[in-house]
């Protein structure tokens, strides 16, 4: 019953949206509500919750002394991952990582790694032996559409709350810290649906089952894009990706004034 | 190889135009002879695997490839199956000996997320409505590399499955842009893809409509930077296109005077 419910909302997303409109009022480059809660567990060294609209999504950073990769001794390194838990919506199940959460992540991580925001040499501690790791996680916790750009705002709020652990004779001094992570810059990840011939942002759970092909854009505040990605069994033309990156650089201005 | 990058990081601060003539030189020339906008050499043959429904074979430059298709074929597990089309399932694989050092068989995070994304490109190109409750199986299997596998990969995929004789709305066709030392460059290779500014732009394209189907990207790229790297991208993928064109006739140039073949091939 469920689905049929759904479907009858797929033609009532693809009607109203040939008629110029959305279904909850937003113009077609207009985000939901967001807002930003921080402080959700005391253990992790950086946390955020975000909610844009009723999508509501938790990002945990955890730094850890690691032995850093044997072709960069010197660098510290990034490891993003996502859970889609069950939670979430009556479309995730337990389990492995889906691929489309491993996509997610994986498109979080690249926004925030290619921005060059993060410089990894100084993560190091002792070369070839220590560097630290931050391992951002992600946990979905309601599903309402674009959890993308939930979970990229999310993680990049986290990692700018998180506070570097201290290390000494070898180990981790528990409770102690060397003030915040530093980021030289702020990548904002910008997600655009193809809904029948429009390009529409942020799209709830409803839009994106009526979408042909899904394009993010991860943008810095000095106005470069740090990765794309397009998903989905539709396609875009060259002028649809253009409009896609024009309404990223303008929303991503707004949505980084919020974090 | 982290103290060649923090040579480079270190060469780049110095001045910006010795970075320009590290990848591209005064006459326009890339380090291995390449201009900016040309490929590394494409081979490709079609029918490499006999058990196959359609197969071909793939060398762009030092990276090849083989791709083989089974199906439309029963989807199994049935509750995979969907009644109103085929299910494309893209597998895209590096072999161990691949990279420099031994690849884990273990499918990763990088292996899954390829194989996603090219199965998307491909639910684009084929007319999966036409055979409901069925599978198409493409396997991928990468046995050499050196940057722009995922490209090289769906490129001969496409030529596989139109080998196969599945009908599809057009060729898929790809190729990697992105830059390297400043310059806006066609098909990177591996050094180019290390340098300290390097962006990496794999795109493909249905050539004909010129819908595009792949798109990623990681680096820091401008807008006008983009543009100019899509124009190349686009001028790139029709010559790839033509390639594959090229390797199908040259399978089947011969059938149309000899309809009852050798037997060489099973199609």
């Amino acid at each position: 019953m469920s689905s049929l419910i759904c479907d009858l909302r797929t033609d009532k997303v693809l009607q109203t949206i040939r008629e110029g409109k959305r279904l909850d009022g937003r113009k077609f480059d207009e985000y939901r509500k967001l807002s930003i809660e921080r402080n959700i567990s005391e253990n992790a060294e950086g946390t955020a919750r975000v909610r844009l609209g009723e999508t509501d999504v938790i990002v945990g950073v955890k730094i850890l002394p690691m032995t850093p990769f044997p072709d960069t001794p010197d660098d510290g390194s990034l490891s993003v991952g996502a859970e889609f838990l069950p939670i979430a919506s009556p479309t995730f199940e337990s389990g492995p990582p889906s691929p489309e959460s491993i996509e997610l992540s994986r498109v979080v991580d690249r926004g925030i790694r290619e921005s060059k925001c993060i410089d990894f040499a100084e993560w190091s501690i002792e070369s070839g032996k220590y560097a630290w790791n931050a391992f951002v996680d992600i946990y979905a916790i309601n599903h309402d559409g674009n959890l993308f750009d939930a979970a990229a705002i999310a993680s990049i709020t986290a990692l700018l709350d998180s506070k570097m652990p201290k290390f000494e004779d070898g180990k981790v001094v528990k409770g102690e810290f060397k003030g915040k992570v530093k980021l030289s810059r702020k990548p904002i990840l910008c997600t655009v649906s193809k809904i029948g011939n429009a390009i529409v942002s942020d799209a709830t759970f409803a839009e994106e089952r009526a979408q042909s092909a899904r394009f993010s854009v991860a943008v810095t505040e000095d106005e470069y894009f740090s990765a794309f990605q397009k998903g989905g069994l539709g396609s875009f033309t060259a002028s649809e990706i253009d409009t896609a990156l024009d309404t990223a650089l303008k929303n991503s201005k707004e949505l980084r004034k919020l974090i | 190889m982290a103290t060649k990058k923090k040579e480079e990081k270190e060469s780049k601060k110095e001045s910006k135009s010795k970075e320009n003539l590290e990848y591209v030189n005064k006459q326009g020339k890339r380090l291995d002879g390449r201009t900016v906008d040309e490929t590394r050499p494409i081979k490709i043959k079609v029918g490499v695997v006999p058990n196959a429904d359609g197969s071909a074979y793939l060398e762009w430059g030092q990276n090849k490839v083989i791709a083989a298709v089974y199906g439309p074929r029963e989807c199994l597990p049935k509750h995979t199956a969907n009644p109103y089309k085929a299910m494309v399932r893209y597998t895209y694989r590096m072999a161990t000996f691949s990279v420099p050092d031994r690849k884990n068989p273990r499918p990763g995070r990088r292996d899954v997320e390829i194989s996603k994304v090219s199965s998307e490109a491909f639910e684009r190109a084929i007319f999966t409505e036409k055979f409901p409750n069925t599978a198409i199986d493409i396997y991928v299997e990468v046995l050499d590399s050196n940057a722009g596998t995922r490209i090289a990969a769906l490129t001969t995929a496409a030529v596989a499955v139109a080998d196969a004789g599945i009908p599809m709305r057009d060729m898929i066709a790809g190729v990697a842009v992105g830059k390297a030392g400043g310059n806006i460059i066609v098909d990177l290779n591996k050094y180019e893809e290390d340098a300290p500014d390097a962006v990496d732009i794999p795109i493909a394209i249905l050539p004909n409509s010129e819908e595009i189907v792949l798109l990623q990207m990681d680096g820091l790229l401008s807008k006008k930077e983009w543009v100019e790297a899509r124009t190349k991208a686009f001028a790139a993928i029709k010559k790839v296109h033509e390639l594959q064109k090229q390797a199908l006739l040259e399978k089947y140039k011969n059938f149309e005077s000899t309809p009852s073949n050798d037997g060489s091939d099973k199609q």
